[in-house]
Formats: structure tokens, C-alpha cells, sequence
């Protein structure tokens, strides 16, 4: 039971040299820690070697399109190329850096402009760009979304802001009739390159409706793609990806993640909207998360290694479409799974996944799949209640010692 | 602001409960002799006492002013007289008359067609509505936009796409504007400027304020010379719904190159737009807003196109955008579903008499703008069209398997890589349409 990664500061003796263990995996510490202003979290995560061949499979971007920048050692900071920022740093950078290489590229949203974003995601834009370039919108979701659909349309690339994806749910319309499917009705004629995003999720007692996860309620709708970033690098490269996309993209941010801090690279770099991102190889079991859960994950991996157990677990990125490729090749190879996110239980991403998997892999799995949900409860205001909507790191370390049983 | 629209015009409020209840002041002469009743969802009380803007029988001596715009007062003045000037000239005559017997033929067929099982679903046809559409769209450029809603083949024809390409989407075929992809309610054009057909109400509208957006953008962001307007159609059920008021509060905050043209046919399906608004003058609300706000007889194509060269002149100069009500009518139910039992035949005889046709024709003969072998000759080669177009959408094909996959996604990328490592779409699969995705 070799261990396949070293983790930052722990006195595990686990540390195994291997083969394919040249790029280092870092347990980031809890995320109590992590999620504070000012916490230092050092979050890399590599694309397994085997599947780097695929990285080059009908791509013709002049770009470097990688699930990760493939970096050297990092032990210590002071040598590392690249730079620290945070989370809606990254976001920020991404979308400043598109906005200088095309003037179409615009933001509309409530609050984006002179206030900066109430995440600080656009903070500095509009004096940089212009108060049409990042437009304040009045509080008319739906219409300003529509707004966007149009200009989309006529030649521009709007990033429609929701302030916080809850609100969203008042542009359903204007999401699904015409984001969605403007492009197949008017027979390919007219397309729309917005990406709409916004912080979802549940934060810190922020009551039900500022809560609400609309990954499930969206991924219905066809014609649109659905990424979630979980890292300033990969926040970042989905920022950009995004943008450039021809398509519509829905980018799902985290309000308790946009304080992350990470070494990002200070050379340009998109990622793949299509691809999941491989955080921990493993051998024993495939554990698929997406965003914040992706934190709570490797919280409880760290409590696993130390009981013996070798997690695989896969960031899954793209939550519409699903990265078959990177999931498949991981059930053929650990034949349990068990997902793990902040999706509620009915009707969620990880439903969804499930009946993929279940599809595509029947004949690899020794177990059924296990998927942990958040609870189909409306979100509490009480941190206790709180709590326990949401999948912790003890419920994923025992769910994998059932699967693993 | 320097507009011709005096929306400061509004002198007093239209004391509505008055008319209501008031038996021996019906509105219309024509009507007298039907009673009126208290009840507030008959129509008959929607038209206002004073309507300056109808024809010259229905004038009185009214004391309250909509928000008409001063030139078109004047030149109603002047065109009562014999020797005015004419608002149109001969060429512009014709063209109008061309478009309007485009539109009502189409949709005639189209009703034809519908009932011989060539085309199916909800088909919503423009009959008696044709002024507007000719009115507006008749003085726009290519690169002008226009949004309809479902209502919207007369639409798609008066901006110019071709009667096989309409009619050949209504049949499902590939040859359509949508190649057979969107159908009746969703008519799109990038050659012509159409964006769209829309099938839920109000949701064009949006659309339409990011098209003028983009052309704001154009000049101040991009500075490229760009004057194009927007110009949204939709109906008086529409100006009930929040994307309705949103859309005006952004047009006119930030001055937005559009016109908002409503279509207030009196009727949403079966629901009377009195019994369903509380301030039924729908021009009313673009004052409130901060654009004028503009009533006009929408079943009197020349006074559509004044009013309507008003407002697209103003949104190209920059002025924002203008909200023009037209009072029209559809001759026919809401889609050829509707039985259409619910609509008073003395509200329909009503305007059928004022169908917008005849009138340009008389308007026509009259003023000898034209002869009767001319205009029929229009006709005739209009019937042309319209055949030719039924015979080009039948010997269309349908749209194979193949078309099923294409156009979900602008970069098909979208659709993911599936379990052997490829992008889906360059399974060979794929391109024949049988592909899992």
C-alpha cells in the first residue's frame, strides 16, 4: 500500500519514494484554516502522467491547454516561479487578461462596476475599462441576462455576473430558452459566447436562499456547459477558457473559496472546460468531487492515508458535460466509487454522474456506487443545522471504509 | 429633451371610470347602436373618447391629448386639405402596398397549409396586423434589427427573408431560415437583421435592448461609427410582464438606439387586455420611464410610418428609445387552434372595416398614387411568391439524422470527452447523428 503522495508538514512515514511521484501533492490543511482571510492554503494538483497523452488529442489551440501546468517541485516558495494570489484574484486576473486581448469581451452585472463586485472578483475593472466595458446593472436579473444574450448575439462576449447564483434563478428564463437553445432554434445562425457566473453554494450561515447550488437545475439545459473552479489556477484558467469559448458557459464559484491562496503561473495559460482535474492518484478508490467538497475530500484523504487506505480522488471540474475519459479510466482501475458534493441528494450533479457511470462502467465496479449529497433540506440558518447539510470529512472517511470493505 | 414627442401633452388623466359607467357616450359612432354595458371587461371602453389619431369620423372634440407626436398632428392637418402634400410618393405607395399583401397572402396560405397538414404545432398568424409590421419595418435598413415574438412570419418577410425560406421552416424543412429548426415561433435571420421569434412573451424583449447594446458599445467602447436601431415587437399581453418594464428602465437609462413597438391587438388569447391591465394606455408608460410615450392607429399603415420615422430617427440620433403603441387588431383567433368564440363580431366587423389594406388602397386610387391594373398587379405576382414558396418548401427534404447533433453547440466541444479519450464530436458517430451524448 504505497502511499502516492507526500503531504506538507506531515510527520507521516508513509513518504514512499515512486516512480510517477515527481510531482508532489499537497494535503491542504482544514478547511476552517484555509477559508479565513489571510490562511495560507497550497493547493497543486497535477494531471496523472498517464493521461497526459490525451491532453493532445484534437486540440488546435495555440496555447498551452492543460488540466494543470505541469510545474516542478514545490518545497519551497521563495524558488517557485509564478505568483501567490487568491481566488478572486485569479478570477480577476483571468478575466482582466481577456478583457485586454479583446475589446468585445464585457461584464454586466449588479454591483461590478464602482463597487468592485461584491466578492471583489471585478475590483478596479470598470476604472480601468470603462463604466460601459463593466456595466452596473439595475436589480433585473432576468432582463440584464437577456441583455447580455442579445449582445452576445450581435458580435460581443459578455461575462454576466449573478451576484450571487441564487439570484439566478430569476434569469432561468433568458438561460434556458434562449442561452441555451438560441443556437440550435435559429439553425446555428446566431451564437451566444457569454459566460454566466457567479458564487453559489453554502457559505457560513447565510441562510436558505443565498445557499442554493443551481448546478442541478441547470444541467438540464442543452447548449450550455457547466464548469465549477475550485483553485485560483484553475479559477482562473476556467475564467479564461470560458471567455474564449464559443459557447455558453456556466462558471460556478464558491463563496467560501475565494480566498484561497495559490502560486499561480505568471505566463499565460487556459484550461480545458471539458476536462476533470486529477488531484490524488490512488489505487483503492475513486472519489469525485467538485468545488468546496473538494476541500472537505482531502481533509478526510489525509484521516485515510493515515488508516491505510490509498484514495483516488478526481476534481471533476466540468459538471456538464462529465470528463468520461479521466472518470473511466479511474473506476477501471479502483472499481468503487464514491462521490462526494454539495449538490442536494435529488436530482443532483452526483445523481447524474451516478446513472453515467453506472452506464459506461457497469463491468468495472465491484461495489455500488456511493454518492454524499448535501441533505434535500432548504439550507439553516443555524451553524449546527448548517453543518449537517453538508457532506463532512468524517462521513467521507467512513463511507470509504464501507465502499473499501 | 428636444423630441417632437410631447409626452408633456397629457394634460389630464383619462377619467376612465367615467367612460365606463357613461351608457350615452359610447365611443365609436359605428357602435351606438350596441348597447354598452357597465361591465369592465368589455373592450368597447378601451378606446379613448378622444383619439386624435383615428380616422376623421371618429374625431371629437376631444379635450384630453395622447401623446402624439406634434408633426403628425400637423400633417394630418395638412393632408385634410386637397392640395396637401402627400406623406408618400408613388414608389413608396407601392412598395407598402407589395409588403402588405405579402403578409396577409403568407399568412393565408399558411392557414391553407395548416389545415392540409403541411405544418404543425402552433402557428400564429398576423392578419389585420400588417400596418405595423410595414409601418416600422419598411423604413429600417438591413443592418437594423428587428425582434418579434411569435407572431412573427409577417415579420421575417417585411425585413426581407425570403417567403421559400419562411415557409420552408413552417414545413420543417431543411431549406428553412432555422433549417427546420425552430419553426413557426422562431423565425431568425443573420442576413436580415431577425432576431428572432420568440415562443415565451417578453423574452424578446431583453434580446432586443442587448442588440442596441451592442451597437452603444460600438460607438463608444469600440468607437466605430454605428447608428443601427433595434426595433422589439410585442403585444399588449407582454406589457403586464417584468421583462417589460426592466427592458424600459435599461433602455432608457442608458439611451439605448431602440424602439419598443406594442402591438395591442386587445387580446391576449382569450384574456380582454382590460380585464387583465389596470392602466390599459399602455403609452402611458413610457413616460414613466422617461421616453414619450405614442398612441397610434396601427390599422392605418401611414400613420404607423410617420410616427414610426419619428422614433427610429430619434434613437439613431441618439435620443433613446420611444415606446409606440398601435392600436390593432388580429382578424384571426390567436393560432390556428383558437377557435376564436370569445371575440364580439361587432369588435370584429368593427376593424375588419378598418382592415389596413383597403384603406392604403383607397388611400392609393384617391390621391392617384396609383391605378387599379397596378395594384393588381401586385397582387398577382405576390400570389406568385407565395405559390412558389409553397412548391419550394414541399420538394424541400426534411432534415435528415444527421441535422439532429449539429448546432447544440456553437464549438461541439461542448459535447465532452467521452469514455475513450476522444472529444465526442469526433466520433464518427457523430456527423450521422447517432452518437451518444
Amino acid at each position: 500500500m504505497a502511499a502516492t503522495f507526500q503531504s506538507l508538514g506531515a510527520s507521516s512515514s508513509l513518504s514512499t519514494p515512486n516512480s510517477f511521484d515527481s510531482k508532489l501533492f499537497h494535503v491542504p490543511r482544514p478547511k476552517s484554516l484555509a477559508e479565513r482571510k489571510g490562511g495560507s492554503l497550497f493547493v497543486r494538483s497535477d494531471l496523472f502522467p498517464d493521461n497526459g497523452s490525451k491532453l493532445k488529442v484534437g486540440r488546435a489551440g495555440n496555447l498551452a491547454v492543460n488540466a494543470v501546468a505541469t510545474k516542478g517541485h514545490s518545497s519551497s516558495t521563495a524558488s517557485k516561479p509564478g505568483h501567490e494570489v487568491l481566488l478572486f484574484e485569479a478570477l480577476r486576473e483571468g478575466l482582466d487578461e481577456e478583457m485586454q486581448r479583446d475589446p468585445c469581451v464585457c461584464v454586466i452585472g449588479e454591483d461590478v462596476g464602482h463597487y468592485g463586485g461584491s466578492y471583489k472578483v471585478t475590483k478596479g475593472l470598470a476604472t480601468k475599462y470603462g463604466d460601459l466595458r463593466v456595466l452596473d446593472t439595475p436589480i433585473a436579473e432576468n432582463s440584464f441576462t437577456g441583455m447580455g444574450i442579445g449582445a452576445a448575439m450581435t458580435g460581443l462576449r459578455p461575462v454576466i455576473e449573478g451576484m450571487n447564483m441564487g439570484f439566478l434563478l430569476l434569469a432561468f428564463n433568458q438561460i434556458s430558452n434562449n442561452c441555451g437553445m438560441l443556437h440550435y432554434t435559429s439553425g446555428g445562425q446566431f451564437t451566444i459566447p457569454v459566460v454566466i457566473r457567479g458564487p453559489g453554494g453554502v457559505g457560513r450561515q447565510l441562510g436558505a436562499e443565498h445557499s442554493q447550488r443551481l448546478e442541478s437545475y441547470f444541467q438540464s439545459i442543452p447548449g450550455i456547459q457547466m464548469v465549477a473552479c475550485s483553485t485560483p489556477y484553475n479559477a482562473k484558467g476556467l475564467m479564461k477558457a470560458a471567455i474564449r469559448s464559443e459557447n455558453p458557459v456556466i462558471l460556478f464559484e464558491h463563496v467560501l473559496l475565494y480566498n484561497l491562496k495559490e502560486r499561480i503561473p505568471d505566463e499565460e495559460y487556459v484550461v480545458s472546460l471539458e476536462e476533470a482535474e486529477m488531484v490524488r492518484p490512488g489505487e483503492h478508490i475513486t472519489i469525485l468531487t467538485y468545488s468546496r467538497m473538494r476541500y472537505h475530500v482531502m481533509q478526510a484523504a489525509k484521516t485515510l492515508v493515515n488508516k491505510g487506505y490509498d484514495p483516488e480522488v478526481i476534481d471533476i471540474r466540468s459538471l456538464k458535460p462529465f470528463d468520461l475519459f479521466t472518470i473511466g479510466n479511474s473506476v477501471k482501475k479502483t472499481h468503487r466509487v464514491l462521490i462526494v458534493e454539495e449538490c442536494m441528494r435529488t436530482g443532483g450533479i452526483g445523481a447524474s454522474l451516478t446513472a453515467a457511470i453506472n452506464e459506461n462502467f457497469h463491468d468495472y465496479l465491484d461495489a455500488p456506487i456511493v454518492c454524499l449529497s448535501s441533505q434535500d433540506v432548504p439550507t439553516p440558518y443555524a451553524g449546527t443545522l448548517e453543518d449537517w447539510t453538508v457532506v463532512q470529512p468524517a462521513q467521507i472517511v467512513t463511507a470509504v471504509e464501507q465502499l473499501c470493505r | 429633451m428636444s423630441s417632437a414627442f410631447s409626452a408633456a401633452k397629457i394634460i389630464q388623466p383619462l377619467n376612465f371610470a367615467a367612460t365606463i359607467r357613461s351608457i350615452d357616450r359610447p365611443l365609436f359612432d359605428s357602435l351606438k347602436s350596441i348597447p354598452t354595458t357597465p361591465f369592465l371587461g368589455s373592450i368597447h371602453k378601451l378606446r379613448h373618447p378622444s383619439d386624435p389619431n383615428s380616422c376623421s369620423q371618429h374625431r371629437r372634440s376631444g379635450s384630453i391629448v395622447a401623446g402624439v407626436s406634434d408633426v403628425v398632428q400637423e400633417k394630418k392637418h395638412k393632408s385634410a386639405s386637397p392640395d396637401s402634400n402627400l406623406l408618400i410618393t408613388k414608389q413608396e405607395g407601392l412598395e407598402l402596398y407589395e409588403d402588405l399583401i405579402l403578409g396577409r397572402s403568407f399568412e393565408d396560405m399558411c392557414a391553407q397549409m395548416y389545415y392540409r397538414g403541411k405544418m404543425f404545432g402552433f402557428v400564429h398568424l398576423y392578419n389585420g396586423q400588417e400596418a405595423v409590421s410595414t409601418g416600422f419595418i419598411k423604413l429600417l435598413r438591413n443592418e437594423d434589427c428587428v425582434v418579434s415574438t411569435y407572431r412573427d412570419h409577417v415579420h421575417a418577410l417585411s425585413k426581407g427573408v425570403p417567403a421559400r425560406a419562411v415557409m420552408s421552416e413552417l414545413f420543417g424543412k431543411t431549406t428553412g431560415c432555422c433549417r427546420g429548426q425552430g419553426g413557426s415561433m422562431h423565425m431568425f435571420s443573420k442576413e436580415h437583421n431577425l432576431l428572432g421569434g420568440f415562443a415565451f412573451i417578453g423574452e424578446g424583449i431583453p434580446v432586443a435592448i442587448g442588440a442596441a447594446f451592442t451597437v452603444k458599445y460600438k460607438r463608444e467602447v469600440l468607437n466605430e461609427s454605428c447608428d443601427q436601431v433595434t426595433v422589439a415587437f410585442f403585444g399588449d399581453g407582454t406589457c403586464n410582464n417584468g421583462q417589460f418594464f426592466e427592458c424600459l428602465n435599461m433602455a432608457s437609462l442608458w439611451k439605448l438606439p431602440i424602439v419598443f413597438v406594442v402591438e395591442n391587438n386587445l387580446w391576449a388569447i382569450g384574456m380582454s387586455h382590460l380585464r387583465a391591465t389596470s392602466v390599459p394606455e399602455i403609452w402611458k408608460k413610457g413616460p414613466a420611464f422617461g421616453m414619450p410615450g405614442v398612441h397610434v392607429d396601427g390599422m392605418d399603415v401611414l400613420k404607423v410610418r410617420e410616427v414610426a420615422k419619428e422614433a427610429i430617427a430619434r434613437a439613431r440620433r441618439g435620443e433613446g428609445p420611444t415606446l409606440v403603441e398601435c392600436e390593432t387588431y388580429r382578424f384571426r383567433g390567436h393560432s390556428l387552434a383558437d377557435p376564436d368564440e370569445l371575440r364580439d363580431p361587432a369588435e370584429k366587423g368593427h376593424y375588419a372595416a378598418r382592415d389596413p389594406i383597403t384603406a392604403l388602397k383607397k388611400y392609393l386610387r384617391e390621391n392617384n398614387l396609383a391605378n387599379e391594373a397596378e395594384l393588381k398587379a401586385i397582387e398577382k405576382q405576390i400570389d406568385d411568391i407565395v405559390e412558389d414558396a409553397v412548391e419550394f418548401a414541399d420538394q424541400s427534404p426534411f432534415p435528415t439524422r444527421q441535422q439532429l447533433l449539429e448546432n447544440v453547440f456553437a464549438d461541439p466541444k461542448g459535447f465532452g470527452i467521452g469514455p475513450d479519450g476522444r472529444y465526442r464530436c469526433e466520433d464518427p458517430k457523430f456527423t450521422e447523428g447517432t452518437a451518444a451524448v
